[in-house]
């Protein structure tokens, strides 16, 4: 099983075991935070981060879009790591980022790291998008129906000892944050005082991304 | 021998070699210089490098220093300034440095500093002694590369870091002499890799320089004395070695306790009266243990049992390092009366009065108990006097067969290093920083140190092409090069940012990633209470951070000496409050550093496999082998036994390689992917020093008697192809070793220049970089680097390749009813708890009940 469900605001997801989220009906594909270039934004600054991620991280995102084969795909902010970055893309990444928005309608839902993203890149640019009861947008703001990202949630656990952790999706009910969908994006706890700001029911739930499927445990079971 | 014999030196040519006034100075003090001082004196004058080998106490470091003392002696009065001399082409120093030290302890430079005085004082010699380490002002360092002292005692890391600077031709042009201390300790890690690259550099410098090192015994002197000289083409060049006679042979016993030897754990609970009892009985006892709960454990119970109100203290590395200093201190000046310590007391200062060491658990190694125990009695006529306590009935057969090594004065110490690539990394971007560099020079300079002396080109170029652009196939870094040749070809830093973060990031010791412990209250209120949590109390000391993720709220684990419970991880800092269980509920014991050495792993075999030697074994020991032998077998010295039997719904297969913990875990982790693949539906595995155990759903007795599994095809060396690559692609222990290799080889800085990041806010995980690396460009130097390291560290390969080797052909199975005798320690590891045993199928059956409950959880 590589995926599970999660509600927001009455409407049922289907998350992937990728980090993306699908929504059935409107054929959508949600993903977030992809930050590529980020190993070159590194290495500006003289860590030679392996030029790898942005490679690496289309391909997943090609595999997720070839899974479900979306009629729409919002990429929820922060799609690339810095400013500049998409002036850095190679031109078979650039080839391979063109390959999978053909045929399906593409927004790029503008981040703290991109904030202004040029219009050569195919699909539309926008700070963020209403369909139906959702609302996607790259900050979370806690209101109820909202999809966002930013924060990365990861969450810990531990047994006897022992303790894996892995990144997840975070949701309440009425509203998510996306997993980061970048191959060099780590990710922040969701125990975080960042995340009760969002969710202000103590009793909200982390979707884990396992090894062969995902596994909803009470954050507050989490570290 | 006692070490005040006759020299077989006539008076004539000791006097020949020791100057007058330093004879006075000997016999003002009633000493007489020792054969090995005189010796090493002789091969300063023949101007050869010397390999000193001598027991603790034989007056290794002033045999050390000696030809320097003497060499300076001759320095005439009021020469003492430095002089610039015209060369023709450029100046030199007259004077300048003439020696340097280097120690793997700052402490240790400092205390020897300081013991170097005396005699300088005492003889009113015209030399200059000053220590350069991490905690030395700046302008002292500064003052230091102007105007060198005679003698400069210092750390390998302070070593490359002043080889890094301009003025490094100048500063080492005049030097003389190395004198490497504890070299056996450093030349085992990456550390010693570091120093040996240092010294090809200086032998560049300084072709006068001439080295001494200083060792404790070593099972191939030769090779270490390789360390000392510059290599040439591929022979085998050594420096001459001079052995220290004399030290009194050791009085090494093990604890015949009166009390029931525990069948499993590695805590020794059930000898703490005796233990107690020898403290009180002597002066002053050093106790070591493997680890620091351990360590944690035995204090916390002497304490309990402490009636006398003797005074002792507990010393290990996570201590805040003001508490270790107090320890030390009370130490030397003679208060104490025990200390409870691990390795971190392995080297380091003369502690003069202690006349007991007490090991406790496993030795692991011969050389290693020897080193420990020799830290009893510093002086040599006397001897050492050491109480071995195994914690469980095989530490007794490794207690028993290490004290025959020592008897018979047998070493194993391991072999001489391969030289690591991302050390190298590290190296040639410090001699970047420094003056511009030509691949082809530094290639045949590299070459002369010993562990790196059969380096290919083709790596070294690899390792260049890595610092400059991160090596990478995809050649897309060009314009962020750290690195970049000018005209002639001569590699330089391309920034001086690049040099800042050289400097702040050298050295080859990664930590683990540490979290502070503060005591506070404890909430108010039962379980489920979310009162606040007090502030402000005291540091206890640090924990890695990888135990405490392994804690959920209210745990309770001992620290500090005390059992504290886990409150909560409050930015980077755990804060725990007092327990007053009796009990820690996770309890912290991780195996120690050290895996058991392949030498005494094989003189246990020998052991258990000569029923005459079972003779010097206690009751208890041989009344469980006897068991064994009739109730399954006993493993033979070149065999490997396989016991299957059901228990509790599931079935086991219990083997003993003999090969300690880490080769075991990778043999675990490689079969259990085979039995998943034979459809055995393996659940988990467990390994300790001796044995494996795996245990599943399917029934393994069955399928082999059925033809289903094939036990030679199982355990076949192959599982070190294919299998081995799946598993290291998705192995933690592989992505902790790549994390090191990339922050050694400044991949990744562990500190940015202008701002120090904790390792809380590092900015992307280095097992993300490793999954995305081993995907794209899976030959990459640091991935062969890391693969290097862990093939001789945490997987232990080549000794698991060896193990399967031997056994090709020799595999015994016995299919049995129930958990054998030889199989309850491992099977008891499950739960990590250790149960007291009565002799006999009764205690069996027991244990067999506590195992269900244990194991089944």
């Amino acid at each position: 099983m590589r995926a599970s469900k999660v509600m927001v605001a009455d409407v049922t997801f289907v998350a992937d075991l990728s980090g993306a989220l699908f929504w059935q009906e409107q054929r959508l594909l949600v993903v977030s935070d992809l930050h590529l270039e980020k190993g070159s934004s590194f290495a500006t600054r003289g860590v030679l981060l392996p030029p790898y991620d942005t490679v690496a991280t289309l391909s997943r995102l090609a595999a997720v879009i070839a899974r479900h084969d979306p009629r729409m795909v919002i990429a929820l902010g922060d799609s690339f790591h810095d400013r500049a970055a998409h002036e850095r893309l190679s031109e078979p990444d650039r080839a391979a980022l063109s390959a999978v928005q053909a045929r399906r309608d593409w927004i790029w839902i503008s981040g703290n790291h991109d904030p202004a993203l040029p219009s050569d890149l195919g699909g539309v640019v926008a700070s963020e998008v209403a369909i139906g009861p959702i609302a996607f947008r790259h900050e979370p703001t806690g209101a109820a129906g909202e999809i966002a990202g930013h924060l990365h949630p990861k969450a810990r656990v531990a047994t006897r000892g022992r303790s894996m952790e892995r990144r997840c999706f975070a949701s309440d009910g009425e509203r998510a944050v996306m997993p980061a969908f970048g191959a060099y994006t780590g990710g922040l706890s969701i125990r975080d005082p960042a995340f009760a700001k969002i969710f202000q029911t103590p009793g909200f739930m982390a979707h884990v991304l396992g090894d062969n499927r995902l596994h909803a445990i009470a954050a507050s079971r989490c570290y | 021998m006692p070490s005040s014999d006759p020299l077989p030196l006539t008076p004539l040519e000791t006097a020949a070699l020791l100057p007058d006034r330093f004879r006075r100075w000997f016999s003002s003090r009633g000493w007489s210089p020792r054969e090995h001082q005189l010796a090493l004196l002789a091969k300063a004058g023949d101007d050869r490098s010397a390999l000193l080998i001598a027991p603790t106490g034989a007056g290794k470091t002033l045999a050390g220093f000696l030809p320097t003392l003497v060499e300076l002696s001759a320095v005439p009065k009021g020469g003492g300034e430095k002089n610039l001399i015209s060369t023709g082409r450029t100046v030199k120093r007259s004077g300048g440095l003439h020696t340097l030290y280097i120690s793997p302890l700052k402490a240790l430079a400092v205390d020897i500093a300081r013991n170097l005085e005396t005699p300088i004082a005492e003889i009113g010699l015209p030399i200059k002694v000053e220590t350069r380490t991490g905690d030395t002002p700046v302008s002292r360092r500064q003052r230091q590369r102007r105007y060198p002292p005679d003698v400069l005692l210092t750390t390998p890391e302070q070593l490359a870091l002043l080889l890094s600077s301009d003025d490094a031709p100048f500063l080492f042009s005049s030097l003389k002499r190395i004198v490497l201390d504890e070299l056996h300790a450093l030349v085992t890690s990456k550390r010693g890799d570091l120093l040996s690259l240092g010294l090809a550099r200086l032998w560049r410098l300084a072709p006068e320089m001439r080295a001494i090192g200083l060792s404790a015994t070593v099972a191939e002197p030769e090779s270490l004395a390789r360390f000392l000289v510059p290599q040439q083409g591929g022979r085998e060049i050594a420096a001459d070695i001079v052995v220290a006679g004399g030290a009194a042979a050791p009085v090494v016993e093990m604890l015949d306790t009166r009390e029931r030897l525990p069948w499993a754990g590695h805590t020794a609970r059930h000898a703490l009266g005796e233990m107690y009892d020898l403290i009180k009985r002597n002066k002053t006892t050093l106790i070591f243990v493997n680890t620091r709960s351990q360590a944690e454990m035995l204090f916390q119970e002497f304490w309990r049992m402490n009636d006398d109100g003797l005074a002792i203290a507990l010393h290990h590395g996570s201590l805040d390092v003001a508490q270790r200093r107090k320890v030390e201190e009370a130490m030397a000046a003679g208060r104490l009366r025990g200390v409870v310590c691990t390795s971190s007391l392995d080297l380091g200062i003369d502690w003069g009065d202690i006349d007991l060491v007490i090991n406790v658990g496993a030795p692991k190694g011969a050389s290693r108990l020897m080193q420990r125990i020799g830290r009893a009695n510093h002086r040599l006529d006397e001897p050492s006097r050491a109480v071995l306590i195994p914690a469980n009935r095989f530490e007794v057969l490794e207690c028993r067969v290490a004290i025959d090594a020592i008897a018979e004065n047998a070493q194993d110490t391991p072999p001489l290093r391969t030289g690591a690539l991302d050390v190298l990394a590290q190296h040639v971007l410090g001699c970047a920083c420094g003056e511009p560099f030509l691949s082809d020079e530094l290639f045949a300079e590299v070459l002369t140190s010993a562990p790196y002396a059969s380096l290919t080109r083709g790596d070294f170029d690899d390792v260049v092409d890595f610092v400059a652009t991160g090596g990478y196939a995809l050649k897309t870094y060009e314009r962020f090069a750290r690195i970049k040749q000018d005209k002639q070809g001569r590699w330089r830093v391309a920034n001086p940012k690049v040099r800042q973060s050289y400097r702040l990031n050298v050295g080859t010791i990664v930590e683990e990633a540490m979290l502070k412990v503060r005591l506070v209250r404890g909430r108010g209120g039962g379980a489920g209470s979310t009162g606040m949590i007090g502030r402000g109390g005291r540091i206890l000391g640090e924990i890695e951070e990888y135990f405490i993720e392994g804690l959920v709220a209210g745990d309770t684990f001992v620290f500090g000496g005390e059992i504290v419970r886990y409150e909560a991880l409050v930015e980077d800092q755990v804060y725990v409050s007092r327990a007053n269980d009796k009990d820690a509920k996770v309890p912290s014991y991780m195996g120690g550093k050290f895996p058991l050495s392949t030498y005494l792993a094989e003189r246990v075999r020998k052991l258990l496999d000569d029923r005459r030697q079972w003779n010097a074994l206690p009751e208890q020991v041989r009344d469980w082998l006897s068991l064994q032998r009739d109730f399954s077998r006993v493993p033979g010295v070149r065999e490997l036994l396989i016991e299957t039997f059901p228990r509790g719904g599931k079935h086991y297969m219990v083997c003993y390689p003999f090969e300690g913990r880490l080769a075991h875990q990778t043999l675990g982790m490689l079969l259990t992917r085979r039995l998943e693949r034979a459809r055995a539906r393996p659940l988990g595995f467990v390994a300790n020093e001796y044995a494996l155990a795996i245990w599943g759903l399917g029934d393994i007795s069955f399928m082999v008697r059925h033809g289903k599994l094939d036990f030679a095809a199982l355990f076949a060396p192959d599982m070190l192809g294919d299998d081995l690559e799946a598993w290291l692609a998705e192995s933690a222990l592989m992505k902790r070793t790549f994390r090191n290799c990339a922050l050694i080889s400044g991949l990744i800085p562990r500190r940015f220049t202008g701002e120090e990041k904790s390792r809380r806010q590092v900015l992307f995980s280095t097992d993300l970089v490793y999954d995305v690396l081993r995907k794209h460009q899976a030959d990459h130097v640091l991935l062969r680097a890391a693969r290097a390291d862990a093939a001789a560290g945490l997987l232990d390969l080549k000794r698991l390749g060896d193990m399967l080797s031997r056994i090709q052909g020799r595999i015994t199975h016995r299919e049995l009813e129930h958990v054998s005798p030889l199989a309850v320690p491992v099977m008891l590891e499950i739960g990590r708890e250790s149960v007291y045993g009565e002799a006999g199928d009764e205690l069996l059956a027991e244990a067999a009940d506590e195992l269900i409950k244990e194991a089944m959880g």
